[in-house]
């Protein structure tokens, strides 16, 4: 799955995009956020405030009771700040 | 007919009196035209520069599905919306939103609407710098900008 990280969280994390297999008994947005976090420092640290982070899902936004499905694409990132 | 909104999200500037001849051009049948155009502010001379980045594709699918809800609750004739990305400086435009309607009524809401909506929805992020050179700072979101969006969800008739 391919993964994506803007503004704070893409510092944090380190990189703009990364592709992982998903592991078994990762079905929502939820439990793989739960499986970033043990990836290393700099997951942990970017996903330290899960209230702060909003999700895309192929680029629509969900909340983290969302099941991954086939999505492609999933994205993390702060609140917006547009406009 | 159903309006097709113009939808762009670019680095490049805008120039909101083009873009307002775009839906008055030719036409008769406009009697309300509502542009607003959000603009860098330079903090009391603090700022040095907005850093705006965006999520290409969602930004635009977002700026779509909002412009999309707008035309479907107002009569609307014509529809823009423009968003910049990159590197702004203080005086410079940001976002430009221009709705017309036969009447007036319909094209001050969906502007205000749009703007609600692009500020809670769309995926864009400003990232301040300053004068003084410190690292930049992200801008957080506002929870006045929440409550202005819930406006046009909660109980729409009584509240406005």
């Amino acid at each position: 799955m391919n993964i994506r990280y803007f503004a704070w969280v893409r510092e944090r994390v380190g990189v703009e995009e990364e592709t992982i297999e998903v592991p078994g008994g990762v079905n929502t947005v939820a439990d793989l956020i739960s499986h970033l976090k043990t990836l290393d420092e700099n997951h942990a640290a970017a996903f330290e405030e899960d209230d702060a982070i909003r999700i895309a899902l192929d680029q629509m936004h969900v909340e983290t009771d969302a099941s991954l499905g086939n999505a492609r694409e999933i994205a993390f990132f702060p609140p917006m700040t547009g406009g | 007919m159903q309006v097709k909104p113009l939808v762009r999200v670019q680095a490049e500037d805008f120039d909101a009196g083009e873009e307002s001849r775009r839906l008055t051009e030719g036409r008769k049948d406009v009697g309300a035209l509502v542009t607003f155009t959000g603009l860098c502010r330079d903090e009391a001379g603090t700022l040095s520069a907005l850093e705006l980045e965006h999520y290409p594709g969602m930004a635009e699918a977002e700026l779509g599905r909002i412009a999309a809800e707008a035309i479907g609750r107002w009569p609307l004739t014509g529809l823009t919306v423009i968003h910049r990305f990159g590197r702004i400086a203080p005086g410079e435009n940001i976002v430009l939103v221009v709705t017309a309607s036969k009447h007036r009524r319909a094209a001050f809401e969906a502007a205000d609407f749009l703007m609600d909506f692009l500020k809670t929805r769309a995926p864009f992020w400003k990232k301040e710098h300053r004068v003084s050179g410190d690292a930049g700072t992200w801008v957080d979101a506002k929870s006045g900008d929440d409550k202005d969006a819930a406006r046009w969800t909660a109980d729409p008739i009584s509240s406005r």
